[in-house]
């Protein structure tokens, strides 16, 4: 009675990862989503159907990773460049990848009026709350009090004002029509991580209105700590400021996903 | 047996799938380096303690590591 | 097809429509903004994209997505907004993704006015954004005209895949005049191996303007300038008009053009030889052309809606070959055939 039985890989890189080795600083969490993206194209089957777009900041290399047609749009108009894709071309699966610097301050117009015009895109926005690729400068979701290269003395509200909270402002907007908050500090999360990209591509191809999932990430390197310090430093201060939660799912959302 | 298999040349030694395996250390930081000089992590388990969970692997940024069960 | 009397600006966007434009993106401002009234009706009904953009950024960032899908894409602005749109044209170039954009000039710097003014040549034939790109610029004299480049602009797009602007104002944007259009066909999306549509039976297509490594980016350089090599060896244009015999050779585009043929009209009248020198290319700028034809004159003059921008390009033209006075109107002023008349006399008297 041979109990030896088969044995299988229950974990590797997806199809639609491309075998390289990413230029992210050790412990930086773009890698987690990328992957997280990957397993989604993979796991929806969108692969040949997909166009990303990278924006400008460290994820500016993002087409070199995700294997599917990519653009690499100008600082903070990935949602611009999207918009045009998809009216010429609304059989495809468009998502856009941002940073915080690239969305929520140089990009906001962009932002907002996708989302209010209900554009059938998704973004993926990673708010580690600092311009990571020119070397740590305030971002606008720097928290108060954060000590950065622009912000030496650490954010003062009175000269630099508030954080900006991007799921609760484009909750807002009647287009946006998925919108949650999630993070990738521990598996728990990723899991819902992955739950939560999966849906905001079916919000879009459903053609349900705009979909975006914010991701609170790290940067150990313009935070001045090693990784699992980073990850600490999240979960402790940045959470607290950016709630983890769905902030927006309408109801058209919730009839789609008690039929997945 | 579940096991993982680590491409220290793919780590770049961050450690944070240290700290999730539910098993306590199976994986830990490695005193070698690779040849990009990261000190890449490693799978201890004489004990055969690996239920294959993925946690660290769902970790790893630079999806370093593979799992079997 | 018969003709029918149509506004400028009307009528860029129906040649747009006959070219097989695919999207148009814009944003109002006067004084073009009725391209974007007749495509809001006239896009959706063909089942085409139509997007009025939150601004000229937008508008700009739509198009260059639109283009990155390889289809046939249009934006049209005026002069505040087409400063706005710099950046994105210089990724379009770079990327190598064919669009078409046209700006309807009008008074500036600054906010300006919206009257009639040729006050962003500059920005138009010399790049206008960052880096080494040369976009093909054309500029018409009439409304047919604008029809008929418009048209060509698409092709020519499709042909270098690069940006390409049609220049023109306030005048020729608001006027109206006889047009004949082509018949309305179904757009053709014709094999852009490049384009991002999908990457189904195919590997996978990047379009990128970064290139971190230094020779790389030489590389890119290189191509765009080979590009432009043979745009300049094929796609220069101009017009001649009652050049063989004139002693003074007046060089203008666009609706200064119009006004300087009506004065050699009246300038010959009063027994004075002068004859017009048309580009409608100002990029790629018929250098050679105008050379030549200023070899048979005596004296040059440049008229123009700004402070002389052009003129610099008639003086790379003709060197010091010729004598070349200048006479230009700025702030949305135009001057009256007579005003042209007075100064051609001047400019032939201070020989």
């Amino acid at each position: 009675m041979s109990e030896a039985k088969e044995e299988k890989i229950v974990f590797q890189r997806p199809k639609a990862l491309c075998d390289v080795v990413t230029h992210y600083c050790p412990g930086c969490l773009h890698g987690v989503v990328h992957r997280v993206i990957a397993e989604v194209i993979d796991d929806l089957g969108i692969q040949e159907i997909t166009v990303g777009i990278a924006p400008v900041g460290c994820s500016v290399l993002a087409y070199n990773y995700i294997a599917t047609d990519f653009a690499e749009a100008a600082h903070g108009r990935a949602l611009a460049m999207a918009t045009g894709m998809k009216r010429v071309h609304p059989e495809l699966v468009v998502f856009t990848y941002q940073g915080d610097g690239d969305l929520a301050a140089i990009g906001t117009n962009e932002l907002i009026h996708a989302a209010t015009r209900g554009e059938n895109i998704t973004t993926i926005f990673i708010n580690n709350a600092i311009y990571g690729m020119t070397g740590g400068q305030m971002a606008p979701t720097t928290l108060p009090g954060q000590v950065t290269t622009s912000t030496p003395t650490g954010r003062d509200t009175k000269l630099a004002g508030f954080p900006i909270r991007v799921c609760e402002l484009v909750s807002t907007l009647e287009g946006s029509a998925y919108i949650v908050r999630r993070s990738a500090y521990n598996p728990s999360e990723i899991r819902k991580l992955k739950a939560a990209i999966k849906t905001a591509f079916q919000v879009q191809m459903a053609g349900l209105g705009y979909s975006l999932v914010e991701v609170v990430s790290n940067c150990p390197t313009n935070w001045g700590m090693t990784p699992l310090e980073s990850l600490k430093w999240l979960q402790e201060n940045m959470l607290a400021y950016y709630p983890l939660g769905d902030y927006k799912v309408k109801d058209s959302v919730k009839e789609l996903m008690a039929k997945k | 047996m579940p096991r993982i298999v680590i491409d220290v040349e793919r780590c770049k030694g961050c450690g944070l799938c240290t700290q999730v395996c539910p098993k306590g250390d199976l994986v830990q930081m490695s005193d070698e380096f690779n040849s990009k000089g990261y000190r890449p992590s490693k799978f201890v388990d004489p004990e055969k303690k690996c239920i294959g969970c993925a946690f660290c692997a769902n970790m790893c940024p630079d999806v370093a590591i593979t799992v079997y069960r | 097809m018969a003709k029918v009397l149509m506004k400028g600006n009307e009528a860029i966007a129906e040649a747009a429509i006959r070219a097989g434009c695919e999207a148009y993106f814009g944003y109002p401002i006067t004084p073009q903004t009725e391209v974007l009234e007749y495509m809001s009706a006239r896009m959706p009904a063909l089942g085409r994209a139509f997007v009025q953009a939150e601004s000229e950024l937008g508008a700009v960032n739509m198009l260059y997505g639109a283009a990155c899908t390889g289809a046939r894409a249009m934006t049209t602005t005026s002069s505040p907004g087409f400063s706005l749109m710099q950046e994105g044209l210089s990724y379009i170039a770079c990327s190598e993704v064919p669009a078409v954009v046209v700006n309807i000039m009008r008074g500036g710097p600054g906010l300006g006015n919206i009257q009639p003014a040729q006050g962003d040549y500059f920005q138009m034939t010399k790049g206008g954004g960052h880096g080494d790109y040369s976009p093909i610029v054309l500029a018409p004299s009439t409304v047919q005209e604008t029809v008929d480049l418009v048209i060509l602009a698409f092709d020519l797009a499709d042909k270098y895949r690069q940006p390409v602007y049609v220049i023109a104002d306030g005048m020729i944007g608001q006027m109206m005049e006889p047009v004949e259009l082509p018949e309305l066909k179904p757009p053709q999306r014709p094999e852009r191996p490049w384009a991002l549509t999908g990457a189904k039976g195919r590997p996978r297509n990047i379009i990128t303007s970064l290139q971190l490594d230094p020779p790389t980016l030489e590389k890119v350089n290189l191509r765009l300038q080979e590009t432009y090599k043979r745009i300049r060896e094929n796609e220069q244009r101009h017009e001649e008009y009652m050049t063989d015999d004139a002693d003074l050779l007046v060089v203008a585009y666009g609706t200064a053009a119009r006004i300087v043929k009506t004065a050699i009209a009246k300038a010959r009248r009063d027994g004075l030889k002068a004859g017009l020198f048309r580009p409608i290319t100002v990029n790629p700028y018929p250098y050679d052309t105008l050379r030549k034809a200023a070899e048979k004159a005596k004296r040059l003059l440049v008229v123009e809606l700004s402070a002389g921008q052009m003129l610099e390009d008639v003086r790379l033209a003709v060197m010091d070959k010729r004598p070349i006075h200048f006479f230009g109107k700025m702030g949305g002023v135009v001057p009256m055939p007579e005003d042209v008349v007075d100064a051609m006399k001047k400019a032939l008297a201070e020989a």
